[in-house]
Parts: C-alpha cells; sequence; structure tokens
C-alpha cells in the first residue's frame, strides 16, 4: 500500500494533516500522484480498513513463510462490475470473493491477496470507503487478508468509477490434485447451488432494465466448503466456480481440457423460481447467466456420495446436486436429456448473451 | 413458473407424442413449416423433433427477423451512425448481423459508432429526449409483433413535438412472405420442398388475428394451426396438423386461443395503419424482392422517417456466395446442406444472417442440435 506510517515521521503527520472530506469529498488526480495527497487516502481509506501487520510495515511488497514442501497456487482477477452496488454485494466483497475463489478451486488453501485500485477522477470518497470496508469485511470473513495493494488514478470519463483487480496466493495440501484437466468419462458432475442469482441480481440494477425483485447475488467465499469437500475426498478431481459465462461455459471448458463430454440433467439443475421468471421476461438462459458463489466439481464415482453429503452438509452448497456424469466425446460436447424430455447441446456462450426480442 | 411449467411438462409432451406416433401414418411423409423463430427456437432449445415420429419433418421458416434483413439494410444504419453522427439504437440480436466490409452494428460501435442496445422503441425515445443535442434514430426491425410499438414511438414523438428522433423502417409482413414461399417454383413447381401444413406464428397472430391465414388454407389447399411458443403448443400443434392432413381437412386452426382469436388486437392494427403504409416492393435476405411485404411511414409522418431525414439511400448488397441463407430460409436446404456451416460460418463470426439469432435455423441447429450430426457414444 505504500503508506508511510507516520509514527516513524515521514510524509503523514497527524497533527498537520487535515483528515480527508469523507463525506463530500471526491477522488482529484493528486490522490494518483504518489504525494501527500495519495498517501493520506491509502492511510484513512485503506490501511484503516485493511490493517494488519504487513501492511503496516509500509513496503511495496508483503513478505511472508509458507509452509515447506506445499504446491502453491496464484491467481488473479479483474472487477469491472456495473452498477458497483448491487444487491447482496458491491465490487469490493466481490473483488475478495473472486480471487480467493479461483484460489479455492485449485483445490488450495487461500492465504494472502494483493489489490490493485483504478479509481475515476471524481469519484465519490464515501463511495470508495463503502467499497474498500466492504472488501476488508469479506477478508475478515475469509481470514485472507489483504496485504499488499497499489492505487492509480485515471481522468474522468477513462474509468467507471472503480475497477479492482486482486490476487491471491494459496497452499495446495498434500494429496490434492485438482485441475480441469482432471475429469474421465464416468465422473459424476455435481453443483453447489443454484444458477443466475447474481447474473439476475446485477441485471435488475442495470440502468433502463431496473426491475423489482427479491433476488440477491450470491457473492461468497467458497474455500471453506472446499476444504469440506476435500476433508470428505481427496479424490475430488475438479473445481470450478461458473462465473462469467455461467454453468454452460465452465462445464464447456472442464470438457475441452479433460477431452471428454458431459450428459446433464436438466430437472437436476436447481434454479431458483424467481431467477427462471426473470430469464424468461429477459430472454436469458440461467445456464449461461454468472455466479459468484457457487462450484461445479467433478469427482469419481465411488466418492460423490461423500461429497455431495459434505456439500449440503455447509451452508453454501445446501442446495448442492448431482446434474449429470462425464462422457467419453471425441467432439466434446456438453450435453442435457431436457425436462421436456428431448436431448440438446449445451454450447459455449457465444457473444454476450443478448436477450431475444420476439 | 405458474403459467409456463404447465406448457413444458414432460409427461405431457411424451403423451402427445405417443398420439403422434399412433396417429401418423407410417406409408407417408409428414412435413411441416414453422415459419416463427420462436418456434424453431423452441423445437431446438427443448429437443421437440427428438419426439417426432422419424416421418414428421419440420422445415424452417424465414421469420427470424434479423435473418431476413438483408445487408444493404444493416448497411443503412451503420452508415447513420459513422457518416451521419447520430445514436443508433436498436434490438440486441440486430446488433450482429453481417453488414458490407466485413461490419455489423457491434464492429461499427468499435470504430466509435455510437450504437445502443434497446429493449424497447419506447427505450429509444427516452434516449432520444435524454439527448436533446444529437440525432437518435431506432432502427425498427420485426414482423407483426414488433411493428406497434415502434407506431406508438412515432405517435409519441410527434404529441411531444421531438425533433431529433426518427425510425429506420424495416417492419416486414408475415403473410406476404408465406405467400411467396408458398408460391415459389421450389414448392408450386418441383416440389422439392414438400410442404404439407404451417404451424402458424404465435405473437404476430395476437396483433393481426387467425383471420389472415384463411386465405392460405383456401387458395393454397394448406392447413394451418396457430400455436404458442412454448414447447407443448409446438407438440399440440403438429397433432393438430397430421389430423387435418389424415383427414383431408385444410383449415386454419388455433392452438394458442389463450391469446389469438380471429380479429387480433385491433387497437394495435389501427395505430400500425394510422403511421405505416405499405411498401411496394422490399428485399428480404434469403427471398429476394417480395411485393407489399413491408412497411414504409406515412408521408404524414414524414419527419419521423430517417430515410427521409438523412441521405442514406438503400443499395442491395449480394450475400457471400458460398452462404446459403436464402435457401435455407425458404426451406430448400437445412443447414447441414450448407459447406460453411460450423466451419467457416459460427456463431463467433457468422457469415450469413441465419447463424446471428438463436432463432436462426443455422444458430438453433449449431447451438442446440449439431450433435445429431455425429453420433457420440455416452457412457452411463
Amino acid at each position: 500500500m505504500n503508506a508511510r506510517d507516520d509514527s516513524r515521521g515521514s510524509t503523514v503527520r497527524k497533527g498537520y494533516v487535515r483528515p480527508l472530506d469523507i463525506r463530500h469529498g471526491r477522488i482529484d488526480m493528486g490522490h494518483g500522484a504518489g504525494g501527500r495527497a495519495a498517501a493520506q487516502l491509502i492511510e484513512e481509506i485503506f490501511l484503516a480498513a485493511f490493517d494488519n501487520p504487513w501492511l503496516r510495515q509500509g513496503n511495496d511488497g508483503a513478505s511472508f513463510a509458507i509452509p515447506a514442501g506445499h504446491r502453491m497456487v496464484m491467481a488473479t482477477d479483474a472487477h469491472v462490475i456495473s452498477p458497483l452496488f448491487f444487491p447482496g454485494g458491491d465490487i469490493g466483497c466481490l473483488s475478495v470473493h473472486g480471487t480467493v475463489n479461483d484460489v479455492a478451486m485449485m483445490g488450495a488453501r487461500p492465504l494472502y491477496l494483493a489489490a490493485s485500485f483504478i479509481l475515476e477522477e471524481g469519484f465519490p470518497l464515501a463511495e470508495l470507503q463503502r467499497i474498500v470496508q466492504s472488501m476488508a469485511a469479506a477478508a475478515r470473513e475469509a481470514g485472507v487478508p489483504v496485504v499488499t495493494g497499489d492505487t492509480k488514478v485515471v481522468e474522468q470519463g477513462k474509468g467507471d468509477g472503480v475497477f479492482i483487480s486482486t490476487t491471491g496466493v494459496g497452499v495446495v495440501p498434500h494429496g490434492v490434485d485438482v485441475s480441469g484437466a482432471n475429469a474421465r468419462a464416468g465422473d459424476v458432475v455435481l453443483l453447489s447451488g443454484t444458477m443466475g442469482d447474481h447474473g439476475v441480481a446485477v441485471l435488475s440494477q442495470r440502468e433502463s432494465l431496473e426491475f423489482e425483485t427479491t433476488i440477491t447475488s450470491d457473492t461468497a467465499a467458497l474455500h471453506t466448503l472446499v476444504a469440506a469437500m476435500l476433508d470428505a475426498s481427496s479424490a475430488i478431481r475438479v473445481l470450478r466456480d461458473p462465473t462469467r459465462g455461467g454453468l454452460a461455459t465452465t462445464l464447456n471448458e472442464i470438457a475441452r481440457q479433460s477431452g471428454v463430454g458431459m450428459l446433464l440433467d436438466e430437472a437436476a439443475i436447481p434454479v431458483l423460481p424467481e431467477v427462471d421468471a426473470a430469464c424468461e421476461l429477459l430472454g436469458l438462459d440461467p445456464l449461461y447467466v454468472a455466479n459468484e458463489g457457487k462450484l461445479v466439481a467433478v469427482v469419481p464415482p465411488d466418492a460423490a456420495d461423500a461429497v455431495l453429503a459434505a456439500m449440503r452438509a455447509h451452508p453454501h452448497g445446501a442446495n448442492a446436486a448431482r446434474i449429470g456424469i462425464v462422457s467419453e466425446d471425441p467432439h466434446h460436447f456438453v450435453q442435457m436429456n431436457t425436462r421436456f424430455g428431448g436431448r440438446r447441446v449445451v454450447d459455449w456462450l457465444s457473444g454476450e448473451q443478448l436477450p431475444r426480442i420476439c | 413458473m405458474k403459467y409456463i411449467d404447465e406448457f413444458r411438462d414432460g409427461d405431457v409432451a411424451r403423451r402427445i407424442a405417443e398420439r403422434l406416433r399412433a396417429e401418423a401414418d407410417p406409408a407417408r411423409n409428414y412435413s411441416f413449416m414453422e415459419f416463427c423463430g420462436g418456434h424453431t427456437h423452441a423445437i431446438s432449445r427443448y429437443g421437440v423433433s427428438e419426439l417426432l415420429p422419424p416421418n414428421v419433418r419440420m422445415i424452417h421458416g424465414p421469420g427470424c427477423p434479423v435473418c431476413v434483413l438483408p445487408i444493404g439494410r444493416v448497411d443503412m444504419a451503420i452508415k447513420l451512425a459513422l457518416e451521419h453522427g447520430v445514436i443508433v439504437c436498436t434490438y440486441g440480436d440486430t446488433m450482429r448481423v453481417p453488414a458490407s466490409d466485413s461490419l455489423s452494428l457491434v464492429r461499427a460501435k468499435a470504430r466509435g459508432g455510437d450504437i445502443r442496445m434497446v429493449y424497447s422503441a419506447a427505450d429509444a425515445l427516452t434516449v432520444a429526449r435524454d439527448n436533446p443535442e444529437r440525432e437518435v434514430v431506432f432502427f425498427a426491425i420485426g414482423f407483426e409483433t414488433t411493428t406497434p410499438p415502434t407506431a406508438l414511438a412515432i405517435l409519441h414523438a410527434q404529441r411531444e413535438g421531438l425533433k431529433n428522433f426518427s425510425v429506420l423502417c424495416c417492419h416486414v409482413l408475415t403473410p406476404s412472405a408465406i405467400t411467396h414461399i408458398l408460391e415459389s417454383p421450389e414448392v408450386r413447381e418441383y416440389g422439392t420442398v414438400p410442404i404439407d401444413g404451417f404451424v402458424g406464428p404465435a405473437h404476430v397472430s395476437i396483433v393481426i388475428g387467425s383471420a389472415p391465414y384463411e386465405h392460405f388454407a383456401e387458395e393454397y389447399r394448406k392447413p394451418v394451426v396457430i400455436a404458442g411458443f412454448e414447447p407443448l403448443d409446438v407438440m399440440q400443434a403438429i397433432l393438430m396438423l397430421v389430423r387435418q392432413v389424415n383427414e383431408g381437412r385444410t383449415e386454419v386452426e388455433n392452438e394458442f386461443t389463450r391469446a389469438v382469436d380471429r380479429d387480433g388486437n385491433l387497437g394495435a392494427q389501427a395505430r400500425v395503419s394510422e403511421v405505416f403504409e405499405l411498401r411496394p416492393t422490399f428485399e428480404w435476405r434469403g427471398l429476394g424482392e417480395v411485393p407489399y411485404s413491408a412497411l414504409k411511414i406515412r408521408p404524414a409522418f414524414a419527419e419521423f422517417d430517417a430515410e427521409r431525414r438523412f441521405d442514406v439511400g438503400y443499395r442491395p448488397v449480394a450475400d457471400n456466395k458460398a452462404c446459403e441463407c436464402g435457401a435455407i430460409l425458404r426451406g430448400v436446404k437445412k443447414p447441414t446442406d450448407c459447406k460453411i456451416f460450423g466451419t467457416v460460418c459460427t456463431p463467433e463470426n457468422p457469415v450469413g444472417s441465419c447463424m446471428v439469432s438463436s432463432e436462426g435455423a443455422c444458430a438453433a441447429h449449431y447451438a442446440y442440435g449439431r450433435f445429431k450430426d455425429i453420433p457420440v457414444k455416452v457412457t452411463a
């Protein structure tokens, strides 16, 4: 965070500096210039929220010990969501959950996060503080501290309020080998809960589309769910969170990476009735809508019951379900038996999912 | 979902499928055209064709609004955005229709054109109100379903005295397209496209009613069953068509009684005829010039007609030579008969318009049905 601790007397002296006017203040180019204003912003907004021993050292990076003999995982994720605040969350907690989940989907236990902020000139400090506090709360709840970071300011019109990029590191427990390339014919596909909640919650707030709904984003950190699943069976082959592009895209990625096909059962895929209705209205398919707190697991058939039971026993997996099987298929098709009794391909998302007009 | 799930019930579907197997005469083939893209989409998405007996074949018709939009019309919209600097508003699927010079509205947007996706004609009006210093053009496409909202937008604009709003009208008419198909040599003379009947439009019929189809049933001796867009609607309509064929009847029947009556929505029809008049001819992608098949804005509303307001003449542009969209839209060919289907032409890089919308025959087959082309071993 480049925060200079004023107790060691450098740029920011508490007694001589007028505190930030968080209620009325806005980001200006000075906050990105690296001078006193930047240091003050970091101290009063970022450091105040994230406070931890690594940040307090005031270095340009963080140094920490890692458990000997373990494989490490590193993952990074950029967040550019609009609107910044949505039912059930905001860009702040989302940026923690997104990266914690990317690390966890490698079978790893997330340890530390780094965060970069690109702020647009004119952005209200009060909103920035709200975002950073939400991010800090999410990090605390996950037990994964933000140990280093950076802020930059871009001119008005060159950003969209706030962009946040986070990077996480974690360690993989011994005996765990999780990869999108590990699925084999005969494996079982498990899903941790309902599809499409996040995407529909965000869409409901979009300008020109605002509709009233009780749907909230499912944004959540899934590493404790992953840990519980790995406790039930370390034989889990694939873990992935179906974010952008939804379940359909995620399963197609796994099928291609592993060189297999899949056969899903539409009736087994949980979708909230409200989400189903909103998708119907907007011409969207819930299988292609983003999630931020769900995961897909591919497990060997003999481990499926134990892993599914562990998922259902965890608060983030209460609606977990067995949704399909992995098949041998040189074309890597993801197919689905429809509730209607037919069969169809569940293809990659192509382009942006555009609403149909009639 | 109440009122939706009832029309997607797998058990009922299986019962209708059993009836179809029992009633379809194994000694003959049945070919029905579903005119609407909405039906094409439902058939593919729910796997309806999987449930049909092998001698009942569905031919995908041209009723997909973006599929029949000729390149020259998209070029006009792109020209408005890039050369005249206007804000072009349009429906989502229109954004990806391939145009000249490897452009589409999406690509024109990436080149700096101010092109915005809207959910309704009313949203385009809002854009015009919010940007009084800019010209705003609504690129209006679609069949009779989307025409009344465009008429209302023009009437509202007139009442409010909006000076910066106009419409590039590309609205087309269903009955003339069906006549055109029935008059085509493939159907009339060569018999290469055997059409035994039509699954009639759902939403279009809500507006125009069932009466306009009576002409086809009588004149061309083809049964028409108007059906809703849910998969059970389609199944039931196919069963009704099989019964008509078996009994030698050629009638207009209405499966979609929950929404369609004989006269349609008279209020909507009145607004449409107040604002629009027939074009003597209009080019359709795939069908070519079709007489009296489209609408233009009446002279009384000339100030809201983008074709009069801006210097953007229509220039017809031929489709890519390898593209079979034309034959596919007439039911002469299947998507898989096209050499570039799934190789050069994919949903990511559509060459022809049938690959753009999920209602297009090619996109629907690519997205939902292409596994049927290649036998796949599923270990269960």
